[in-house]
C-alpha cells in the first residue's frame, strides 16, 4: 500500500488544475461557491459540459470506443477534488453517468451510435423517470403502464412520474415502464427512453422548501413510443435499473463537495466573530469542524478504496450503499455546520427562485444562501434510494450472505 | 407541584387553537408568506381582539397576564399553527421592552400595541456582535438637547412594518461592556434611520436598519441613560420563553405530520410506520417531544426569579430546544421522504420554522457555553 501520489499522479493533478484556471467561466465559479451550483441556469450548465467535452473529459468514466477518456479511479478522484476546490459546477449525471452506462452495456448498436454522441454534444439533455408517487423507495411497485399498439410500430405509455430532477430542461427521459402486469412486479418493468416534444406529455414544476424549483412531474396521456426506444429486453428493466442505480449512488458520496463545503465553513468561521474572537478559535465550534474533517478524511479514502475496487473489474455492492450514507451524513452535518457559523444571517430567504434575484440581501459575510442549502440538502439522504433503504441492505448482504 | 394550566391559561389556550385552526390552514399561511408584507393585517387583528397580545402584559402595564406561563401558552399555539406574524418582535419585545421602561407619555405605545394597532420591532444585533447581548458598537451622541445615533442593526425582525423601533446603542463604555448601553424608542419614520428589507426562509421579514446621523430629542430615551443592559437582558429571556414556546408547538406539529403519514404511507404493500427502523426513530421523536415540553416549563417557571436561576434555566432550554428541534425536523423530513420537501407541504414550513429558531437569541451551542459560564459565575 501506498497513500502519496505517484509522479505521473501529481502531474495529471496539475494539468487539471491548469485547465480549471484557464477554462472554467469566472462567472460560474462564483454562482457554485456557496451554492453548489443549485442556481446555475441550463445555459449554464450546457456551457461547462461543452467546455469539458472539448477537452475530452466530459465522460471520463466511459470508456474509450465510446469517447470518453477512461480514466482509472484515482485520476477521477483527483479530477473530483480539484473541481470541487475551484467550484466548478457538476456534471449534470442522468445522462453521462447513469443512461450512458446501461446503453453501454445493454443498448443496442444503434442506440450507442445515435444516443451517445449527440448527449457529448449537448443535443439531448436527460433526465430520469423513476419515482412515481405511489412508487418511491418501492419502485418495484411503479404502474405507468406501456403497452404495443396493434402495428407493433410503438408503445403507448399512460401514468404520471415524479421528483424527475431537472425535468424542466430535458428534452429526453428514460423511463421504468410496466409492461406485464400479471408477473412478479420486478418481471414486468421494460426501459423506455421517451421524446419528451411527444404530445401527451405534460412536466409541471414542484416546488421544494429552499423556494427552488429542481423537481417535477411529468405526466403521460397515450404517449407513443417507438419500439425502437426500448432498451435491452421487454420485461427485463429491472435489470438494467438495478445496474444504473449503483452508478447513482457511486455518485452520491460527493466527497469533493464536502471537501469544499468544509472549505467554505472555516472561511465563513474566520470572518464571523464570537465573543469578541473569530468563531474558528472558540473551541466548540472548532471542534464540531474537526470531527467532521476527520469524519470527511476518512470517507475520501473508503471512496478511493471502493472505486479502485470496482474499477478493478468488481461491481461496487453493499460498498456502494455504505458510501451513500456516509456520504450524505457527512454532506449534511457539513451544510449543518455552514448555517451556524453565520448566525442571525442564517434567517434571510436567499432564493433566487422565488425573490427574482438576491440583490439587496445582506450578506456581509459573503455567506450566500448556506440554510436554503441546508434545507435542500435534505434530499441527500432520501433519493437515489434512503438511507433506510441502503442501511436494509447493508444489513440483508452482510448478516442473510 | 401542579403541572396544570390555570382556568384563565386553559381557555386562553383553546380560544386560540380552535381560531388558528380555523382560521390558519395550510393555504391562507402560504399565502401570507407569498404577500409583500409577509403578514395578514385580518389575521393581526383579530387575534389580537382573542387577547393574544394582552395576554402577554401584566394588568398593571394594560393586559392580563405578562408571566413566563402567559406567554408560553399563546406562542405554543402560535407555533403549532405556523404563524408567522410578528408577536413576539411587537409585543414581547419592542412594546415589553417600552412596558419595562418607558415614562408616562412613552407608556401610551403600549395601549396601542395591546390594542393591535401599532408595530414595533427591536433593533439590538450587529453585523459582528452574533448572539452575544454586550457587544453594542452602535452610539449615541448627546448634542446639546438631542441625541444622535449612528450604527448598523443586523436581522431586525418586522423593522419594514414597525411604527416605532427600539434601537440599543452605547452612550460610554467600551464594545463588549454591559454598563453604558441605553434604548431608544424611534419612530421609524426618522430622519436618517434606512430600513432595507427582505424576506425571511422561514417567513415573515426583517430588515438591516442604518442609523445615520437619526437626531431624536432626550425624551427618546427608555430609561436611564447606560443601564440598559438588564432590562435587555430579561427582555431577550421573555422572548427565549416565547421562542422555545413556540418551536415546541411546531415540533408537536411535526410529530403529529409524521405519525400520521407513518400510519397512511404504504411501500412495500403495508403502512411505513411498521418498518421497525422508522418505529423507533418515531419513538425517539415521542421522548425528545416530553423532553422539549419539560424545557420549556423550566423556563416558564423560571423567567420570574432571580438573575442566574433564570439566565441558567433559560440557556439550557435554548441549548435542549436546538437540539430536539434539529432532530424532530431532520426526522420528520426524512421519515416522510420526498413530500416534505416540497414547499406547498405544510411539514416544509413548521421545519423551517423550528431549524430557524437556532438562529434567534442563541444557538444550541452559545447557550451550552452561556450555561457553564452562568454555573461558574
Ligand atoms: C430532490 C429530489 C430529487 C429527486 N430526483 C429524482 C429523479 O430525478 N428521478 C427519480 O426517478 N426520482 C427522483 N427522486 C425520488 C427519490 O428517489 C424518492 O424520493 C426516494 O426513492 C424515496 O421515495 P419517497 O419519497 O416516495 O419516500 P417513501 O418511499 O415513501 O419513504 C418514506 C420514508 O420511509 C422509509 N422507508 C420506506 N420503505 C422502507 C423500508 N422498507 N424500511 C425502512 N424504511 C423505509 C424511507 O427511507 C423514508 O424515510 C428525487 C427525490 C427528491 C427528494
Ligand atoms: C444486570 C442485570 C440484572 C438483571 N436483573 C434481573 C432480575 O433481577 N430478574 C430478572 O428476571 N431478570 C433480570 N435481568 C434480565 C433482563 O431482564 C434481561 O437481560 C432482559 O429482559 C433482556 O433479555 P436478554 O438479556 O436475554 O436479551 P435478548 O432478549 O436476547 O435481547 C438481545 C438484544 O436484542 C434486542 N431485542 C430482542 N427482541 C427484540 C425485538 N423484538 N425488537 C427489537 N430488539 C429486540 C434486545 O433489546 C437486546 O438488544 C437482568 C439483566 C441484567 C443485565
Amino acid at each position: 500500500m501506498d497513500l502519496s501520489y505517484s509522479d505521473e499522479e501529481k502531474a495529471f493533478r496539475e494539468e487539471v488544475r491548469t485547465f480549471l484556471k484557464e477554462k472554467l467561466p469566472k462567472d460560474l465559479s462564483d454562482k457554485v461557491a456557496g451554492s453548489d451550483g443549485d442556481d446555475l441556469t441550463k445555459d449554464d450548465m450546457e456551457r461547462w459540459h461543452a467546455i469539458l467535452n472539448e477537452q475530452g473529459w466530459l465522460v471520463p468514466n466511459w470508456p474509450k470506443k465510446f469517447g470518453g477518456a477512461e480514466w482509472n479511479a484515482v485520476q477521477r478522484h483527483i479530477f473530483e477534488e480539484e473541481a470541487a476546490a475551484a467550484n466548478a459546477p457538476r456534471i449534470v449525471p442522468f445522462g453521462f453517468s447513469m443512461l450512458a452506462p446501461v446503453l453501454q452495456k445493454f443498448g443496442s448498436q444503434e442506440q450507442n451510435d445515435y444516443w451517445l454522441p449527440r448527449m457529448l454534444n449537448g443535443d439531448d439533455w436527460w433526465c430520469q423517470g423513476y419515482s412515481e408517487p405511489g412508487a418511491g423507495s418501492d419502485l418495484a411497485s411503479l404502474k405507468t403502464t406501456a403497452v404495443k399498439n396493434e402495428a407493433g410500430t410503438h408503445y403507448v405509455v399512460n401514468g404520471q412520474k415524479t421528483w424527475t430532477t431537472l425535468g424542466q430542461h430535458a428534452n429526453m427521459i428514460f423511463c421504468l415502464v410496466r409492461t406485464d402486469k400479471d408477473v412478479k412486479q420486478q418481471e414486468g418493468i421494460s426501459f423506455l427512453l421517451i421524446d419528451m416534444d411527444t404530445p401527451g406529455i405534460e412536466v409541471r414544476p414542484i416546488i421544494l422548501l429552499d423556494g427552488t424549483h429542481e423537481v417535477n412531474e411529468v405526466w403521460f396521456t397515450d404517449v407513443e413510443v417507438p419500439v425502437e426506444n426500448l432498451v435491452g429486453e421487454e420485461n427485463k428493466g429491472w435489470t438494467y435499473a438495478k445496474y444504473l442505480l449503483t452508478h447513482e449512488r457511486t455518485n452520491i458520496a460527493g466527497v469533493g463537495f464536502s471537501q469544499a463545503g468544509l472549505n467554505t465553513v472555516k472561511r465563513l468561521a474566520k470572518s464571523e466573530m464570537a465573543g469578541g474572537k473569530p468563531l474558528i478559535q472558540n473551541p466548540h465550534f472548532a471542534a464540531r469542524v474537526a470531527q467532521v474533517e476527520i469524519d470527511l478524511k476518512a470517507m475520501a479514502t473508503t471512496n478511493l478504496r471502493i472505486i479502485s475496487k470496482a474499477a478493478a473489474g468488481s461491481a461496487p455492492g453493499v460498498e456502494a450503499s455504505m458510501l451513500k450514507v456516509k456520504g450524505t451524513v457527512i454532506r449534511q452535518e457539513i451544510n449543518d455546520l455552514a448555517r451556524r457559523a453565520v448566525g442571525s444571517y442564517a434567517m434571510p430567504f436567499a432564493s433566487e427562485a422565488v425573490e427574482g434575484s438576491n440583490a439587496g440581501l445582506p450578506d456581509p459575510l459573503g455567506a450566500g444562501p448556506v440554510a436554503a442549502k441546508y434545507f435542500n440538502n435534505r434530499k441527500l439522504s432520501i433519493f437515489g434510494g434512503s438511507n433506510e433503504i441502503q442501511r436494509g441492505i447493508i444489513a440483508k448482504v452482510s448478516m442473510q450472505g | 407541584m401542579n403541572f396544570d394550566l390555570t382556568e384563565e391559561r386553559q381557555m386562553l389556550q383553546d380560544t386560540l387553537r380552535r381560531f388558528l385552526r380555523d382560521r390558519y390552514d395550510t393555504a391562507t399561511r402560504n399565502t401570507i408568506l407569498e404577500s409583500d408584507t409577509g403578514m395578514s393585517k385580518e389575521i393581526w387583528a383579530e387575534l389580537a381582539e382573542l387577547g393574544v397580545i394582552g395576554a402577554l402584559f401584566t394588568e398593571e402595564q394594560g393586559g392580563f397576564g405578562g408571566k413566563g406561563f402567559d406567554i408560553a401558552v399563546v406562542f405554543e399555539e402560535l407555533g403549532r399553527a405556523g404563524v408567522v406574524e410578528p408577536f413576539l418582535d411587537t409585543a414581547v419585545l419592542g412594546g415589553g421592552l417600552v412596558a419595562d421602561l418607558g415614562d408616562e407619555s412613552q407608556l401610551a405605545l403600549v395601549e396601542e400595541v395591546i390594542g393591535g394597532t401599532s408595530q414595533m420591532a427591536f433593533a439590538h444585533g450587529e453585523p459582528s456582535s452574533r448572539y452575544d447581548l454586550n457587544r453594542v458598537q452602535t452610539t449615541a451622541k448627546t448634542e446639546g438637547d438631542d441625541i444622535v445615533l449612528n450604527g448598523h442593526k443586523a436581522v431586525v425582525v418586522n423593522a419594514e412594518a414597525a411604527d416605532h423601533i427600539v434601537v440599543s446603542a452605547r452612550e460610554s463604555g467600551d464594545r463588549d461592556d454591559e454598563a453604558g448601553i441605553s434604548l431608544f424608542l424611534v419612530p421609524a419614520d426618522t430622519k436618517g434611520v434606512t430600513v432595507q428589507g427582505y424576506a425571511l426562509l422561514a417567513g415573515g421579514r426583517a430588515a438591516e436598519v442604518m442609523l445615520d446621523d437619526v437626531r431624536l430629542p432626550a425624551s427618546a430615551r427608555l430609561g436611564k441613560a447606560g443601564e440598559a443592559y438588564a432590562a435587555i437582558e430579561a427582555r431577550i429571556a421573555a422572548a427565549n420563553v416565547a421562542q422555545c414556546a413556540e418551536t415546541l408547538g411546531a415540533m408537536e406539529t411535526a410529530t403529529h405530520l409524521t405519525k400520521d403519514y407513518l400510519m397512511t404511507r404504504k411501500q412495500f404493500g403495508r403502512p411505513i410506520g411498521t418498518f421497525q427502523a422508522l418505529a423507533f426513530r418515531m419513538s425517539d421523536l415521542l421522548i425528545e417531544m416530553e423532553q422539549a415540553r419539560s424545557a420549556v416549563i423550566n423556563a416558564a417557571g423560571h423567567l420570574e426569579g432571580d438573575r442566574k436561576t433564570r439566565e441558567s434555566n433559560i440557556s439550557a432550554t435554548k441549548n435542549l430546544m436546538g437540539r430536539a428541534g434539529r432532530l424532530v425536523a431532520e426526522d420528520s423530513i426524512q421519515l416522510h421522504g420526498g413530500i416534505a420537501m416540497t414547499q406547498e407541504y405544510e411539514l416544509a414550513h413548521i421545519a423551517k420554522r423550528i431549524v430557524m429558531a437556532d438562529h434567534r437569541f442563541g444557538d444550541t451551542d452559545h447557550h451550552l457555553e452561556r450555561f457553564i459560564a452562568l454555573a461558574a459565575a
